[in-house]
């Protein structure tokens, strides 16, 4: 399979985020390359996860959301006249902070829920290998491959997480966005994303939203640090540099404080 | 806070409160009341019922036993309520989807209104209209059904009046419509964001969304709502009753004919005595295990998907 050129650059350009009359979030530039991951950090209401969000649109899923400015990847513009949302989320795979498989299926059914949606006839050998490949890919094939057809909700939390990504990398989209993975997980279940994280980056362009900044250190080649001046006002991206730089050597005094804990 | 907890007297086992013992006696006494009602309506019902099942095959209404008597009425009974269950259970799914995912908050809210209303309506009200107004408007439908699937042994001659079973039951689809709808709605809306998100995630429309996520996370309560309604359907009484014109069993669904258990009971309940009255209530005993079937196969339906439900 060519993998090799699925993952793309995102440029972001003077984006402002609105919920109704409310301004959530305020001139986002930035650039992120393709095969890195890139953490978003910041307090609890800075707009992080809401900016995640306006990489696949699934922030219109709220009544009243719209936004402003210029979300491209690799040139293409998002946001763009008769650009349709569902194809936009086929291309920007998502993972969310809780585990989310399908009920209803089976652990392979879940897995190939995305590609049974854009409506591929799938030979059952076809379909098996795919659910496999993904599996490995989510590094799960070994724990599950004696029981692919009892149902998702039979996982470990870790588990079922390592589920959804498998769901997610199945459709081969282009970007993974990941809002707060870890947050509902134990240490262990943590170090396997993590682990995970790593080794997809040499396939998909990954942004991860994440409230442990230890884990933005572990896992990401740049940080943003995303602030609020003050609570009702929009949040806005503070600093955007190598990851090192930000924990390091930060040029914000408030990145600064945030990362020594001193607030957030 | 913990003082007071080492401080409290200790007897074996846990503290028993009060408030607790109350509650857990009530909740106990309730659900014996439910076991013991259950039984007594069973233990009526066969006692009543015994002597039909003693007496000589000649003196059962129609001359030929128990069995030949009854099992055109059941025949009736279960005709009608599968085809009510069949109409009605699309149309609730439709309108449960559209109130809980299509429609506006005031629009939804206002459809729910006018469909709870529905169920408000009196049932005798729908006999009346059913035998007034929707039984003649059905004569030239009925018509169109003979020329046309004539052929078929449920179309075969159309009645002149419309009060026929088919016609019993589509009134019965529209009695069962509201609760259908209503149980369909209450777990449609229950679908959990993440579930919805998750498939609007990987790319799906909103009816590929409501198709992975929404309908097979209702599809437990949409069964429970159905049988709800097939329940209703199956024990509808005045509807029927003033609606039918009865007759023996004939598959002819449009023409005269065809009884139902409740129906047959209430019409002739008031004049029967001794072994006839046993012959009611025996039919009555028999509605009463078609019904609780019923109710059973539905729990096994729900229960067979119990692993996928969500519920662990």
């Amino acid at each position: 399979m060519e993998k090799s050129d699925m993952s793309k650059r995102i440029d972001i350009n003077d984006l402002n985020i609105f919920y109704g009359a409310f301004h959530a979030v305020k001139d986002v530039t930035m650039a992120i390359e393709p095969k890195t991951v890139t953490a978003f950090i910041g307090p609890s209401g800075c707009g992080k996860s809401t900016f995640l969000r306006t990489l696949n649109r699934m922030h219109e899923v709220i009544p009243g959301a719209r936004v402003e400015g210029e979300v491209s990847i690799d040139g293409r513009n998002l946001y763009g006249r008769g650009v349709d949302p569902v194809d936009v989320r086929r291309e920007v795979g998502m993972v969310f902070q809780r585990p989310n498989p399908f009920p209803t299926m089976s652990i392979k059914e879940n897995v190939l829920a995305g590609v049974r949606l854009n409506s591929k006839r799938l030979s059952s050998g076809a379909a098996d290998e795919l659910a496999e490949r993904s599996l490995r890919g989510a590094n799960l094939w070994n724990e599950v491959k004696d029981r692919l057809d009892k149902p998702g909700s039979s996982l470990s939390g870790g588990q079922q997480q390592r589920l959804c990504i498998a769901r997610a990398i199945a459709v081969q989209p282009q970007v993974l966005l990941m809002d707060e993975p870890c947050s509902a997980l134990d240490p262990i279940s943590t170090l396997a994303i993590e682990d995970l994280i790593n080794e997809l980056k040499s396939d998909y362009t990954v942004v991860i939203v994440t409230h442990n900044m230890q884990q933005a250190a572990r896992v990401s080649d740049r940080t943003g640090f995303f602030n609020l001046e003050a609570t009702g006002q929009p949040g806005q991206l503070v600093e955007f540099d190598d990851t090192q730089r930000i924990f390091n050597n930060p040029a914000q005094q408030a990145t600064e404080d945030y990362i020594s804990g001193r607030f957030g | 806070m913990s003082e007071t907890i080492t401080r409290a007297p200790r007897r074996s086992g846990p503290a028993r409160r009060v408030g607790d013992v109350v509650f857990s006696g009530t909740s106990r006494a309730s659900a014996l009341l439910i076991l013991v009602i259950l039984a007594g309506v069973a233990i009526f019902l066969t006692v009543e019922a015994l002597p039909v099942f003693t007496s000589g095959s000649a003196d059962i209404t129609g001359g030929e036993g128990f069995f030949s008597y009854v099992w055109p009425l059941v025949a009736g009974t279960v005709i009608a309520s599968i085809i009510a269950m069949v109409v009605a259970t699309p149309i609730a799914v439709g309108i449960a989807l559209f109130v809980s995912h299509y429609a506006s908050r005031r629009i939804g809210q206002t459809i729910g209104f006018v469909v709870d209303l529905l169920a408000a309506v009196p049932s005798v009200v729908f006999g009346m209209w059913g035998m007034q107004v929707f039984a003649p408007k059905l004569v030239p439908f009925f018509g169109w059904l003979e020329d046309n699937l004539g052929f078929l042994p449920f179309f075969a001659d159309g009645s002149a009046t419309g009060r026929t079973l088919l016609t019993a039951a589509l009134v019965l689809a529209v009695m069962i419509l509201p609760i259908i709808t209503s149980v369909s709605r209450e777990v449609f809306v229950q679908t959990p964001r993440l579930h919805e998100e998750a498939a609007l995630a990987l790319g799906a429309t909103k009816w590929e969304m409501i198709r992975t996520a929404v309908i097979p996370f209702g599809t437990p309560g949409v069964i429970g709502g159905t049988m709800l309604g097939l329940g209703r359907a199956l024990g509808e009484t005045m509807a029927v009753a003033i609606i039918l014109s009865p007759g023996p069993f004939t598959w002819n669904l449009i023409g005269t004919g065809n009884k139902t258990i409740p129906s047959e009971i209430a019409l002739n309940f008031p004049e029967a005595a001794g072994l006839r009255l046993s012959e009611l209530i025996a039919a009555g005993l028999v509605l009463f295990a078609l019904t609780l079937a019923v109710n059973l196969i539905a729990r096994w339906i729900v229960d067979r998907r119990s692993e996928f439900s969500g519920a662990n």
